[in-house]
């Protein structure tokens, strides 16, 4: 206490006011979830009362567990499917679509460039209507589904790969490409050979996003669900959130959080490690915080 | 366009192979982004089937038909029509949770950007977490909380600002609004760290050598500075707040908290009058437009302003 109040009264230090409203936003951000996690490895049934520790609501409870429940199950599966999904064809489609856009200067680029813009401002139950209008009405060989919902997730984070793939570009500059083609490299040898590898990171860090950006999505894959059985956790979440919940839905969105951060974690792991054998130093945290930043502008 | 680009892409007859190595993107977005507003359209300016009461897009221009549209401008312009009450609604839900939004979001930047020091990356970490929590498990842990015998009515009671628990979670538009605030909020502080983080010190040190108080330093120098990633971090956030249905379904769930997200997803998936659901997308893609063209003269304008 007495620590506290020296350093409270310390005019040299940090500014303190900033200090204490940093540490409180954190706390209001991060502890409502641990909560809910809590509640997750609940014994009884509340969602509000601690009434001891079991695995109930993962494993053990024969009907209403996430292991026993196949709506939860299944939607778990879904989810993990459309983000995989996602990120497979996302990816090369974005990277592709990043540099060509990124030095494509004739008639048409300006106008491409401001569509793979357009689809970062729009609401997403603008797309969502879009995209089910489209395959009720025009498209009908394209089924609600998982495969309307898959292309709806590859649409809205097709433009998160274009902007950390193209902010990579630019710093790269064309130097290496320029030596490779004056060693007798054709465009798309110097393209693979001397551009792709120094762009891993930049794939690692957009794979990450794609799949942290498919799992997070509530309104394409409620819109353009087929029913129960393509409905994602999400989906489940509202579904269930207000009417029967029960500490089940924690245990099914603590699964789905645990797997997320996972993947980021072995994502971010290898894209320090490929970064590393590239010689690049600095805060890596930092460096990544930047790509998420500019991700999210 | 910078230098790099130009010289790369003057190479002689390089620019189609670039625009062949971004065709299927094009394309793509060309199918399921543009192709799909067409059909939004045909869709909220065609007829129903009166039988059936299914759409049926008029897919030519010439035949539009323009009843939705008027249904909704009826409904839209009419004093205290239900359109126009849950419009007022939707912009000042919206206004408020960004101003909050902005007042939580900027301390906390500026904090971690400029005195994160050896913290910083562990700062960061706790900012990034949310992105890779499902916007709605984070709904969920708050439903938990605000139960009629959640944690937020046990403390609430106990240090005695309440006298009996309150139902939180019928109808209330302070829960919405915390809810959305709670959701959006770090999507405004990444963009405004990185934005702060990236401020030239030596204009800090520069405005304290010729006097200025370290308060008239962050005025006069880091606010006018961070304006556009203040008026970035506004839109992010803005922007799909406007779309939003599922916080006010989740922690309300009342017609009193409904917004324009509520009214669309009811038209268009509750099946009837699927028209007036497309012509009320129309509408809000309009006014969302209009919010757009503003942000980005307003950018231009600020940088401007700064001789940039």
């Amino acid at each position: 206490m007495r620590r506290f109040r020296d350093w409270w009264a310390n005019p040299w230090g940090r500014p303190r006011f900033l200090v204490l409203f940093t540490a409180l936003y954190l706390v209001w951000s991060i502890v409502p979830i641990l909560i809910a996690i809590r509640f997750s490895f609940n014994e009884g049934r509340s969602r509000s009362t601690a009434q001891g520790w079991s695995l109930r609501w993962y494993t053990g409870d024969p009907d209403l567990s996430v292991l026993h429940d196949p709506d939860l199950r299944l939607a778990l599966a879904q989810s993990l499917r459309l983000a995989a999904i996602a990120v497979i064809v996302t990816v090369p489609l974005g990277l592709a679509l990043a540099v060509g856009l990124t030095r494509w200067r004739g008639r048409g680029s300006g106008t491409a460039r401001g569509i793979a813009l357009a689809t970062l401002v729009t609401p997403e139950i603008v797309m969502g209507t879009a995209l089910l209008l489209v395959f009720v009405h025009l498209l009908t060989f394209i089924k609600l589904g998982t495969v309307a919902q898959a292309i709806g997730h590859i649409t809205f984070s097709l433009v998160f790969v274009v902007i950390i793939v193209r902010g990579r570009l630019l710093a790269i500059g064309p130097e290496y490409e320029e030596a490779a083609r004056d060693l007798g490299a054709s465009r798309i040898q110097a393209l693979r050979l001397a551009l792709l590898p120094m762009l891993v990171p930049a794939i690692v860090a957009s794979g990450i996003i794609v799949f942290a950006i498919s799992m997070d999505d509530f309104v394409i894959s409620a819109f353009l669900s087929s029913g129960t059985a393509t409905d994602t956790v999400p989906v489940r979440i509202y579904a269930t959130g207000r009417t029967a919940p029960t500490p089940a839905l924690n245990a099914l969105a603590t699964l789905t959080l645990v797997i997320t951060v996972v993947i980021a974690l072995v994502g971010f792991l290898l894209w320090r490690g490929v970064r590393a054998a590239r010689g690049q130093t600095g805060s890596t945290v930092g460096e990544f915080a930047a790509l998420d930043a500019e991700a999210v502008r | 366009m910078s230098e790099h680009e130009r010289r790369v892409g003057a190479e002689r007859g390089a620019d189609g192979f670039w625009a062949g190595l971004a065709l299927p993107g094009v394309v793509w977005l060309c199918i399921f982004f543009l192709l799909p507003f067409y059909v939004i359209l045909c869709v909220a300016l065609g007829t129903v089937d009166p039988i059936f009461q299914t759409p049926s897009p008029e897919w030519n221009p010439l035949q539009w038909n323009t009843s939705a549209f008027e249904f909704v401008f009826d409904g839209l312009f009419t004093h205290g029509a239900a359109f126009e009450t849950v419009f007022v609604r939707t912009s000042v839900y919206v206004v408020v949770a960004t101003v909050l939004s902005l007042l939580i979001a900027y301390p906390v930047a500026y904090y971690v950007a400029r005195y994160g020091g050896r913290w910083k990356g562990l700062l960061l970490v706790g900012l990034i977490a949310p992105f890779f929590i499902s916007y709605l498990m984070r709904m969920l842990a708050w439903i938990n909380l605000l139960q009629d015998d959640g944690w937020v009515n046990d403390v609430l009671v106990w240090v005695g600002i309440l006298d009996a628990p309150r139902n939180w979670l019928d109808g209330r538009a302070s829960s919405v609004i915390l809810g959305l605030v709670y959701g959006y909020v770090p999507f405004m502080i990444l963009p405004l760290y990185a934005f702060l983080d990236r401020i030239d010190r030596s204009l800090l040190e520069a405005a304290r050598d010729l006097g200025a108080s370290p308060f008239q330093a962050f005025r006069m120098v880091t606010l006018p500075l961070s304006m556009p990633a203040v008026l970035a971090g506004i839109v992010i956030i803005a922007l799909p707040m406007f779309g939003d249905y599922y916080t006010p379904d989740l922690l309300s769930g009342a017609p009193q908290t409904s917004l324009i997200g509520n009214q669309i997803n009811l038209y268009i998936r509750g099946g009837q009058q699927i028209p007036v659901g497309a012509a009320l997308v129309v509408v809000l893609m309009l006014f969302l437009t209009v919010l757009m063209s503003y942000y980005l003269y307003a950018t231009a304008r600020a940088q401007r302003r700064l001789g940039g």
